[in-house]
């Protein structure tokens, strides 16, 4: 039987996985509605709240799923210790394109599929564009802005001192509440 | 108790699933958080989308400059190559192609029907404003190391305190942008 670290090792492997995975996440984006411009316009405008069905549906099974495979020794931590002056920065200045755009780096790509040609000709274009000039600008940024105001801490468990199954019972808790709000409110 | 006597009555209504138009956000969502645990156990990576950019930009850059971009030190980080990060996006091209497809929705447009109710029906201008959202999306995603699905989804999903920060970002400034663009510029212009 090949071994899991087999198959992560194997680039050609990883290629066609890679590819699988993207498949699988464009149909699902798609059936989900969030490659549609006036579903993420209007998450962002507070009329339509599919993007965060779609967004915490996903974390509510993800969490536990992930938690248990790593409890398990299938799956590792990849969470890096964050900064202010990257994240909240970062995130604000991703916040606008995100506006102005009306579609986010993955669904920018999901929307070409359905044909929107404004995510490519724009949305598409204008990435490698964003991504480029963050290239040229990343030895400058990572001395002076991007260290700035690191986070106390990892995990959010780590944050709170606790049991990191009491931290995901709460907030799973939290998500499926904010759910039923959101479907009680008619939103 | 129901059984099924004809194998193909399943087959069929699978099909008829697929070829539906949308599926519940919470369906949808939940396979999204599976496909992105699938991620974690086959690659051993998050499922982000914004990392791809950087390749295909670090690969386009190279067809100019070779020795330029083997030179900088952000692709010596992400290294500009075809790899599981890389084929992400193809892929999601491909799959939400194939989603549109057997529902009989995929359709060419240029403008989305939501601008040009308030904005118009100028391409120019849409593409124009288009670029100017890619550029920043591409810029922010970069400096905040993750997009909505590395660090809204797959972040989360890690409880990685960066990441919800960050998911938090994106929305306080996406809201921003989106009343200032539809609930002033727009309206002004009504």
């Amino acid at each position: 039987m090949t071994s899991l670290a087999a198959i992560r090792k194997s680039s050609r492997a990883q290629i066609v996985l890679g590819l699988a995975t993207g498949i699988l996440f464009g149909f699902l984006l798609q059936k989900g509605g969030v490659t549609d411009y006036a579903v993420i316009e209007g998450q962002l405008l507070l009329t339509d709240f599919t993007v965060l069905k779609v967004m915490l549906s996903a974390v509510i099974v993800g969490m536990i799923i992930f938690h248990f495979l790593k409890q398990c020794g299938y799956a590792n931590l990849h969470a890096a210790e964050g900064h202010l002056g990257s994240n909240v920065i970062g995130g604000l200045i991703f916040g606008a394109g995100f506006a102005l755009l009306g579609y986010c780096p993955g669904t920018v790509a999901g929307a070409v599929g359905t044909g929107a040609l404004d995510a490519l000709a724009g949305g598409m274009v204008g990435m490698l564009i964003g991504t480029g000039i963050f290239a040229e600008s990343y030895p400058m940024l990572k001395q002076k802005i991007l260290p700035y105001g690191p986070l106390p801490a990892v995990t959010v468990q780590e944050f709170l001192r606790l049991n990191t199954w009491i931290v995901i019972i709460v907030m799973e808790a939290g998500m499926i509440g904010f759910l039923l709000l959101l479907e009680y409110a008619g939103l | 108790m129901y059984t099924c006597h004809k194998p193909w009555q399943g087959v069929g209504t699978l099909l008829e699933f697929l070829m539906l138009a949308r599926w519940s956000p919470y369906i949808a969502g939940a396979g999204i958080g599976i496909v992105s645990c699938l991620a974690f156990v086959l690659a051993d990576r998050p499922l982000g989308c914004s990392t791809a950019f950087v390749k295909a930009r670090g690969l386009i850059g190279k067809v100019i400059s070779e020795e330029k971009i083997n030179r900088m030190e952000y692709y010596r980080e992400i290294v500009p190559q075809v790899d599981w990060p890389f084929m992400i996006i193809p892929g999601i091209i491909i799959g939400a192609f194939l989603s549109a497809f057997l529902s009989g929705t995929f359709q060419v447009i240029w403008v989305p029907a939501l601008w040009a109710s308030v904005f118009g029906n100028n391409v120019i201008l849409r593409i124009a404003v288009a670029l100017a959202g890619g550029i920043l999306l591409g810029f922010g995603a970069r400096w905040a190391g993750g997009c909505t699905s590395g660090h809204g989804i797959s972040g989360s999903i890690q409880l990685s305190l960066a990441s919800m920060i960050t998911a938090a970002c994106f929305f306080a400034g996406g809201i921003a942008v989106a009343m200032l663009l539809y609930r002033f510029i727009g309206v002004a212009l009504a």
